[in-house]
């Protein structure tokens, strides 16, 4: 796969530096069968460093992950080489089964068929906290 | 379904209705007495709490209802790997109301979404306990006549204190009230109670380790327990467990009129010596219990359509 070229695919830009790994590991596309490709600081003009991920198949991103990982982080879906489409980006509302509450006394850690959800309880700090026990998520 | 989980899901005009209930059941307790005819209670536990389980039971018979009881866990669906989603659903098919109490937080909120009747939480872990909550209010109403313009001092863990922090979200809806938070250092309120409850709303505060110089400005001494289950680490707990213990002399710079208040059960914090000082309002506190227990069931099953 030639990184810099996308013919039918998902490249996911501006990701702030250092968030690339998690967004690739909550996106699970460790576990795509088709060429992905995590580029690390990558020199940005607007951002110094930024981290970059291009994906070599037209799949369907769960931007919910996206918009929790990094809002700032922006989505463009390439076919036939053209850029088609750019997607915004938003924290959102809620988190199913994104992230695990991590507080031992929550009802979650013993009732492993319960949905993991969170809510957005801060905007402006991104902070979401999970529904059962108001945990903040870490 | 309408339930409560936390004390933030009912509103000040439902705090005041509860207690308008309350004092009239309190009053006219004839009135109330065949209320719940025919309808019945389901005390869930999953962890045994004997005395708010049998506030709920006496609050329902008093209102001419049945109980119908889960006591021992050991015995019962949970242990056998039943959800609590499922026993909710299971018991919504033969009672028309829940009342449970559980170890793990949010425990009451998955039950109250499964069930098709209201559920009131009566305790998930340290996470929330609304029915302390409407206890207190419902003392600190029937002691002070309001809840307008009164100093109200919290004493001991009020850190993981639950009960404070529900009683504080409480109290904040009212004017003029000011707090007074009195903890060790390792124990004060979190950041974000106050952030949420208290400076939001422009409340004062004064924050301080020394209850006795404290004492002379309160109206209200809430105190609390420090609790060996919070903690990880024996060490911190042993040394901070006694870090207040009331004794008639620490009084003796108080108003006249201080109504002292505990959630129970107590282990030290407060001296036996002080059960027979008429500010000593604790015990008040477990009958009012089961009063705004009685008007939350009412309130509850009538907007269900139940009675
Ligand atoms: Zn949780």
């Amino acid at each position: 796969m030639n990184i810099d070229s996308i013919q039918n695919g998902v490249v996911i830009d501006h990701i702030k530096a250092g968030y690339g790994m998690n967004l690739y590991e909550l996106l699970k596309l460790g576990e795509l069968d088709v060429s992905v490709a995590l580029i690390k600081n990558v020199q940005s003009k607007k951002m110094g460093k930024k981290d970059i991920i291009k994906i070599d198949a037209d799949i369907e991103l769960n931007l919910d992950i996206i918009g929790y990982v990094d809002p700032g982080a922006t989505v463009n879906i390439i076919k036939d080489s053209v850029l088609t489409e750019k997607l915004s980006i938003d924290m959102p509302e809620t988190l199913v089964n994104v992230i695990k509450c991590k507080n031992p006394r929550c009802i979650t850690s013993c009732e492993q068929e319960l949905d993991q959800i969170f809510k957005l309880s801060d905007k402006k700090n991104g902070e979401y906290r999970c529904i059962y026990c108001e945990a903040k998520a870490k | 379904m309408r339930s409560v989980i936390d004390i933030v899901d009912l509103t000040t005009e439902e705090l005041d209705e509860l207690i308008k209930t309350a004092v009239d059941i309190i009053n006219n307790p004839n009135k109330y007495s065949e209320i719940c005819r025919g309808k019945k209670l389901a005390t869930l536990f999953f962890e045994p709490s004997t005395r708010t389980r049998m506030s709920f039971e006496a609050a329902m018979y008093e209102l001419g209802g049945h109980v119908i009881s889960m006591t021992d866990a050991g015995s019962s669906s949970a242990a056998k790997g039943e959800s609590v989603a499922d026993t909710a659903k299971t018991v919504s098919c033969y009672t028309d109301i829940i009342a449970m109490r559980h170890p793990k937080e949010g425990a009451a909120y998955v039950a109250a979404k499964a069930a098709s009747i209201p559920v009131i939480n009566a305790g998930d872990g340290g996470h929330c306990h609304p029915t302390q909550t409407l206890a207190d209010l419902l003392t600190i109403y029937r002691e002070k006549g309001g809840f307008d313009n009164l100093t109200v001092g919290l004493c001991g863990d009020l850190k993981f204190g639950r009960t404070v922090h529900s009683l504080i979200n409480a109290l904040s809806r009212y004017n003029g009230i000011k707090y007074v938070l009195i903890s060790p250092e390792e124990l004060k309120l979190p950041s974000y109670v106050k952030a949420d409850s208290i400076k939001s709303k422009n409340i004062p505060y004064t924050q301080t380790t020394d209850l006795e110089s404290a004492m002379p400005e309160l109206d209200i001494l809430y105190m609390t327990r420090v609790q060996r289950e919070r903690f990880f680490n024996e060490e911190d707990y042993l040394r901070l467990k006694d870090s207040y213990i009331l004794t008639p002399d620490k009084l003796k710079n108080a108003k006249a009129d201080l109504s002292i208040m505990h959630p129970l059960p107590r282990v030290n914090e407060i001296s036996a010596a002080i059960d027979d000082d008429p500010r000593a309002c604790y015990f008040k506190q477990v009958l009012n219990g089961k009063y705004m227990r009685m008007a939350l069931i009412i309130k509850l099953l009538k907007e269900a359509g139940t009675i």
